[in-house]
């Protein structure tokens, strides 16, 4: 599309239509807007570029000042103890924070992977018409329910009935966020195993019946097997959501900082313990970097797992 | 994409037509090669094309037909892995050297073999091209559309409900529309390739007698798998077959063993395609 | 000659068995959300009235109505999506129409999901660094609708996107042989017919973003706010928020009070997202082509 002036004035051999004159070729208005709106629209693609990095950047900015005076890399990590408000010897070791999120996140998928998997399967599989239609309308309902209603719920509700149930001083423990963490991921990992196994062919599932299969056979050897990747993607995305769960665990974890023994020990997770603190920190003291500091991992993390759920899952969406 | 094999360009310029060189060609194109992801589709192909006449290109399928008629009105540019080399000279100038190559598409109608409705009235399916060029003034396009859809064989089917959406008609009717629609850019070009698919008998015919009459107005390339079609409306007729143009002749000459290859008078007769 | 065999029955009452187990998983999930809203609406119901809604709170938050945190939330929530709307649709109209299919247009894809999959309070630290220091709007409600904006823009271009990407091809094509600019074909064709898409889209932002706290937390958001806000470099009281405060740190709240303030934010939410999904079914019949 190069604009050769001289070239186009020597292949003007023909007298055209219009009598050997040019100029109909002129770049009228809707040429101009037409650019124009392309280099709108492009500053609005890389939008997305500009905050991801924009996050990064603005976040490890006022996390630096921690990073060069304090940071340890074994203590950081290694250290159970985060006191960073102590008068005498201000520590902070993330490690009890770490099994704090890790605990509640990890019984928060023991629970959520089978009920979201059953659900999967008895939506894609079992369910048809109406019914089909109703549950994926509930189960997007479910995901709607916002992250504070959740800790309310955990603390006003869940709170007395562990007590009650398990005969225990305190609610507010890991049992208790994880299986809120367990409900509000579960719709997303339903929704998502739900794809993966629409998205296995149906020759698959035919030649199991025509070989004699039950329905629930059928899943079993075959469509479940083919699904897995996708399955796996549900998986981690549901982790990744765990992972970055603030307001839900800051209600429903209690606020000890140790290493959890027992679900029915009170934790802190590593977001709620920014949401905690930060409100009491002066801006650019050590605490105050520290927590942004946090925030840097959680960003690293996070990305690390929803990537691979998601190039796990497009994989998946593509074939 | 079919793969064609590379066709040898050197020494196989396409033989040149009787009526050569005489610079007062419509469309010409000279040694035009079109290539997807390297594997050349078309190789060195020169013909020039007159105006005020119908000329059809007839060939077996994926012989490139269509991939010729994109590099004309340049929507290779939508298509990032097609590669077009050598020249298609419109008016005398190349249609790469066009500094606005929307005004050159407006000029050159297009039909294909898919008809497509767009999601408008029908009315406003075939008053998009003056609206796109202009014309805004209520009673002028009122005429466009009337005229157009008149030539398409389509007004009387649709006069009373020109507020129906075009995407709904009956794939016949669309592909009427889309014939007005490129009618309604009154072009100097006008390009069908294959159109009369989606269409029936008894109106392909009203469609060949409409061409037949606006010869006088504008020039018409004809891309056609129906070789009797070519041989009742084209003046000139050229054969595309495996990547290359064959030959370019006098239709009446090519339907009666005046060739200078014997495979057109093998595909005009059925032998093959 | 073909009877049922003893493996046909046992199979068969293992296919009921599963199914049945699947049916009890999937009544588990959507139980808890029926006893919750059933509580929510027991507690809460009787704390619910026009003056809840309307006037202002009393006695330290500990009575009194809601209508500031409300009205907080609305202006929060339209101001973000005053940003990320436009800013989504005309990244989505990029990535359908113009982009070429090259490494860069797949790592703008990529930072997409990133943006999409960063916790909230990540969100808030970059609030707090951007928007409240670097840019120095200060805790306001600019600081935290701007956040709130970052949070909203994966999912406005998606929805957009996909909507643009319904719209068939072969449209555009017609438009482009007649000479139309890519610019005249999205204006009359492509995006006109994908508006209800992004609606709909647009519906089930605002609902999640109704119900966010910590990006607002501290950007913006207040609890013990004596005046409403005047411009949007003020600080403003937010639902979510209000309830956040009121369960966790306000001594001698009436037990319902919460609860009410609860069930209006989950009764926002929900309303919204049902007229997303509302308008989504009644689409689904409108086919234009």
């Amino acid at each position: 599309m190069a604009n050769h002036t001289d070239v186009e004035q020597a292949s003007l051999g023909a007298v055209d239509q219009a009598g050997g004159d040019v100029s109909f070729d002129r770049r009228n208005l809707d040429w101009y807007i037409d650019k124009a709106v392309q280099t709108l629209v492009f500053i609005g693609g890389i939008s997305a570029i500009i905050f991801v990095i924009g996050i990064f950047v603005f976040v490890t900015k006022e996390g630096l000042g921690f990073i060069y005076d304090i940071f340890d890399f074994g203590d950081f990590f290694g250290s159970p103890r985060w006191r960073p408000t102590s008068e005498w010897k201000p520590t902070y070791g993330i490690l009890a924070l770490v099994a704090g999120t890790a605990s509640v996140t990890g019984l928060a998928m023991v629970v959520a992977i089978p009920f979201s998997l059953g659900a999967a399967i008895y939506i894609a599989e079992f369910a048809s018409g109406k019914t089909r239609e109703t549950l994926k309308v509930l189960v997007e309902l479910l995901a709607a329910i916002p992250s504070v209603v959740w800790g309310f719920i955990g603390l006003s509700i869940m709170n007395p009935l562990i007590i009650e149930l398990f005969d225990v001083p305190i609610g507010l423990n890991v049992l208790n966020a994880g299986i809120i963490l367990g409900l509000m991921a579960a719709p997303i990992m339903t929704s998502i195993a739900e794809d993966a196994l629409k998205a296995v062919p149906d020759r698959y599932r035919e030649a199991a019946e025509a070989m004699g299969a039950t329905r629930w056979q059928v899943i079993y050897k075959a469509v479940l097997p083919a699904a897995k990747n996708g399955l796996l993607g549900a998986v981690l995305l549901g982790v990744g959501r765990g992972f970055g769960e603030t307001m839900a665990v800051l209600m429903a974890t209690g606020h000890s900082i140790n290493i959890p023994t027992s679900i029915f020990d009170s934790v802190r997770a590593l977001t709620a313990t920014i949401a905690a603190e930060l409100g009491e920190t002066a801006v650019g003291s050590d605490h105050y970097g520290s927590l942004f500091t946090i925030g840097i991992f959680l960003f690293l993390i996070t990305f690390i797992i929803n990537l691979t759920a998601d190039l796990i899952v497009r994989g998946i969406r593509k074939s | 994409m079919v793969s064609v094999p590379a066709v040898q360009g050197e020494g196989r310029v396409a033989p040149v037509d009787a009526v050569a060189q005489t610079g007062s060609y419509k469309l010409e194109v000279r040694d035009l090669t079109i290539s997807y992801d390297g594997n050349t589709i078309l190789g060195g192909v020169s013909f020039g094309v007159r105006e005020h006449e119908i000329f059809g290109i007839i060939g077996p399928a994926n012989a490139g037909k269509t991939s010729f008629l994109k590099s004309i009105n340049r929507m290779d540019m939508f298509t990032s892995n097609m590669r077009v080399q050598g020249q298609v000279l419109f008016n005398g100038r190349d249609v790469r050297h066009w500094r606005n190559v929307y005004a050159l598409r407006r000029r050159i109608g297009v039909v294909f073999p898919l008809p497509v409705g767009l999601p408008l009235s029908v009315y406003d399916n075939v008053a998009l091209a003056p609206r796109l060029a202009g014309k805004n003034n209520k009673a002028d396009l009122d005429i466009v559309v009337e005229r157009c859809l008149a030539r398409a064989a389509l007004w009387d089917e649709v006069k009373d409900r020109l507020t129906s959406l075009g995407s709904m008609l009956s794939g016949g009717q669309q592909q009427r529309l889309t014939i007005a629609r490129a009618l309604s850019q009154e072009p100097e070009v006008l390009m069908l390739d294959e159109f009369s698919i989606a269409v029936d008998p008894v109106t392909t015919m009203r469609i060949e007698d409409v061409l037949k009459e606006l010869k006088s107005e504008m020039t018409i390339i004809l891309v056609t798998n129906l070789v009797q079609q070519a041989r009742r409306l084209a003046d000139r007729t050229a054969f595309f077959l495996g990547g290359e143009c064959v030959e370019v002749g006098e239709t009446e000459d090519l339907f009666t063993g005046k060739v200078q290859d014997s495979r057109t008078t093998d595909y005009v007769e059925g032998r093959f395609g | 000659m073909f009877q049922i065999s003893e493996l046909n029955v046992r199979n068969e009452r293992t296919q009921t068995l599963f199914r049945l187990l699947f049916m009890f998983m999937t009544g588990m999930l959507i139980l808890p959300v029926i006893i919750i809203l059933a509580t929510l609406i027991y507690k809460g119901g009787p704390v619910i009235s026009i003056d809840f809604l309307f006037t202002d709170p009393t006695d330290g938050m500990t009575a009194g109505g809601i209508f500031p945190a409300l009205l907080g939330t609305v202006w929060l929530v339209a101001v973000a999506l005053l940003v990320s709307v436009p800013l989504g649709v005309a990244a989505a109209i990029y990535l359908s129409e113009y982009a070429p299919e090259n490494w860069f247009t797949r790592f703008i894809n990529l930072c997409i999901i990133n943006l999409a999959g960063v916790p909230s309070i990540v969100h808030a630290l970059f609030g707090v660094g951007a928007f409240v220091l670097f840019f120095g709007f200060g805790t306001s409600i600019l600081a935290a609708s701007l956040t709130l904006a970052v949070m909203t823009l994966p999912v406005v271009i998606v929805a957009t996107r996909e909507s643009l990407q319904a719209v068939p091809m072969a449209f555009r094509e017609a438009c482009w042989n007649m000479g139309a600019t890519r610019w005249q074909t999205i204006r009359r064709i492509v995006l006109p017919n994908a508006v209800s898409g992004i609606l709909t889209g647009v519906i089930l932002e605002v609902s999640r973003t109704t119900g966010e706290t910590a990006p607002i937390m501290f950007t913006g958001a207040a609890f013990f706010l004596p005046f409403l806000p005047q411009s949007v470099f003020d600080q403003t009281m937010a639902l979510s928020l209000h309830l956040f405060v009121v369960s966790t740190q306000v001594p001698g709240v009436p037990e319902n009070l919460p609860y009410g303030v609860a069930l209006v934010l989950i009764g926002m939410v929900l309303l919204m997202n049902s007229l997303s999904i509302a308008f989504r079914v009644y689409l689904r019949g409108r086919k234009k082509w």
